[in-house]
């Protein structure tokens, strides 16, 4: 993928690229394109050159709405839940595209993040960092999704919180979900991850599984701090 | 003790049942105000005069149905005509919407374009109103006058003072405690009503989320529409239809979504009532009630009054003044539905 928001590009020919069930971990220096790399696997940066490849099916020209029709979920990094709505409305927009029954799914989430249940009647706005993320998870889990994008989800939480919060991740990656995500706790990120994808400047520096790249004596050296 | 209930009651005949209908009619303006703000993100100028239009069309609606000779006595046959009204008003805003917001929503225009904007369509519709049904009054109330009054009521109870109730108080606040009671249950338990509340709340991610903008701008519209139609009907029901009157109801209307905490539909409805007893206490005279209540014999010289009817309106200027500056969030610290 090449492409920018103006005249510039900010990702030059960067490939990434998860398969179901997987966790693939995008890391890198602040600048580097993360979060703009995996926009523009959701539709949300225009490509100037490259494809996006969703299930076989060329879904480069497709509107982001219409992404999360075909199957995919995306979780802001910011403003990721609807505050002033309590957590079931929550998870009831998330479902907004749905025809079908969602209790099923509601049960889902609130096994997954138990939580949630207990909140369910809450604002969202009302809940701590971590709640809220799982709140934003959960959102994008409704919609029944075979790849899951996450930005950054644990910016701003502690490292208790995070801890589980990326056990929770690996669960929903063992239901067959595809993950995806950019992360700046690129050690712990990378522990967890089957893929990881370090990012310089808009384009793929290092690519190799997680363990591989966290043996690497130069990704240690120049983004793990030794 | 019968001073003291005489007392009572004249400030419930003066001022508790005026006030309960002037804040419904308020109220019902504001949280049109309040559903525009919401949604679409700009302080609609424009409401006052299409609570005018919509009314105008019930009027004619009226008038249709009083030559067929059709009647709901005792009840208004402007309630009737009011579904007619609500057609217009929706008309015209969708139509209003696709002509002229749309194009600027669409460039991303800043609020402050979409109030001036606004504020353009308020002469227009404003001019529109006055150019079909003239500048005059209309009365277009029919049916039984009161549902008690004060001769009534003296009878009844053998006290001195009366207590009237108008029909159209009582149908006031009744429709508005049923149309309030939709709106809430509309935006708190379906799911087109939770949409346009996450929405308002988080546009980019109820985008994500497959919400599709142009319906939730078109469900608002409508609303806005039913609502400045039933405002303003029963205002003119009330009072009388005067096209200029509405324009002057914009400032209570304002101050009353801004006090409550403008976006937030609750707060529109108390600001709604904050003002309306607010204007009425604040300009009523109380030598009645000071007479029954002071020592025996004691009778003021003046009417007791702390302003002029005249200056009614700077109450709700006052008020809004106050609140920007002491709590600019209003009560209800909105900014979502």
């Amino acid at each position: 993928m090449t492409g920018g928001y103006g005249a510039a590009d900010i990702l030059k020919e960067c490939t990434i690229g998860v398969d179901r069930g997987e966790i693939a971990v995008i890391v890198g220096p602040n600048g580097a394109g993360k979060s703009t790399a995996m926009k523009a696997t959701f539709g949300m940066l225009p490509l100037r050159e490259g494809h996006v490849m969703f299930n076989g099916e060329d879904i480069t020209h497709l509107k982001p709405e219409e992404r999360v029709v075909k199957g995919m979920g995306f979780v802001p990094q910011t403003h990721n839940v609807f505050t002033s709505m309590t957590v079931e409305e929550n998870l009831e927009m998330g479902a907004f595209i749905r025809e079908d029954d969602i209790s099923d799914s509601i049960e889902q989430v609130y096994e997954l993040f138990p939580i949630l249940k207990e909140k369910r009647r809450q604002p969202a706005g009302e809940l701590s960092g971590g709640q809220r993320q799982q709140v934003a998870v959960g959102r994008a889990m409704m919609t029944q999704p075979k790849v899951l994008l996450l930005d950054e989800p644990t910016a701003g939480v502690s490292p208790i919180v995070m801890d589980e919060l990326f056990d929770r991740i690996i669960e929903i990656a063992r239901t067959g979900v595809a993950i995806l995500m950019v992360e700046q706790n690129a050690k712990q990120a990378l522990e967890i991850a089957d893929k990881g994808y370090v990012l310089v400047q808009g384009s793929n520096r290092f690519t190799d599984t997680g363990e591989a790249l966290l043996a690497n004596p130069d990704v240690r050296r120049s983004f793990l701090g030794g | 003790m019968t001073d003291f209930i005489n007392a009572l009651i004249v400030l419930a005949n003066f001022i508790l049942v005026p006030a309960l209908t002037y804040g419904s009619q308020l109220a019902l303006g504001a949280l049109g105000v309040t559903l525009v703000y919401g949604v679409l993100r700009f302080s609609n100028f424009a409401h006052g005069e299409m609570m005018a239009f919509g009314t105008m069309i019930t009027i004619f609606g009226t008038w249709g149905l009083q030559a067929l000779g059709v009647s709901i006595a005792p009840l208004p046959t402007a309630l009737l005509a009011l579904p007619l009204g609500i057609g217009g008003a929706v008309a015209l805003s969708l139509i209003l919407d696709k002509t002229v917001y749309k194009y600027h929503r669409q460039r991303k225009a800043s609020p402050v374009i979409f109030l001036i904007v606004s504020i353009g369509l308020m002469f227009f519709i404003g001019g529109l109103v006055r150019f079909i049904i003239g500048p005059g009054d209309q009365i277009f109330f029919d049916g039984t006058r009161f549902i008690f009054s004060a001769r009534d009521f003296k009878r009844a109870t053998g006290l001195d003072e009366g207590l009237a109730l108008k029909m159209t108080q009582a149908v006031t606040i009744i429709t508005a405690i049923l149309v309030v009671a939709a709106m809430f249950w509309f935006l708190n338990k379906t799911r087109t009503g939770k949409s346009m509340r996450a929405f308002s709340d988080n546009e980019n991610l109820a985008l994500l989320s497959g919400i599709n903008p142009d319906r939730v701008v078109m469900i608002t519209w409508i609303l806005v529409g039913a609502l400045a139609t039933i405002a303003g009907t029963l205002y003119g029901l009330d009072k009388s239809f005067k096209p200029f009157s509405f324009m002057q109801l914009l400032l209570p209307i304002f101050a009353a979504a801004i006090v409550g905490g403008v976006g937030n539909p609750l707060g529109a409805i108390a600001g709604g009532y904050v003002i309306a007893f607010s204007e009425i206490a604040v300009t009523f005279a109380y030598k009645k009630v000071v007479t029954y209540l002071g020592p025996d014999g004691f009778q003021p010289d003046s009417l007791v009054q702390l302003l002029g009817t005249d200056y009614k309106i700077a109450v709700s200027f006052l008020i809004l003044v106050i609140v920007l500056i002491v709590r600019p969030t209003g009560i209800f610290s909105g900014k979502t539905l």
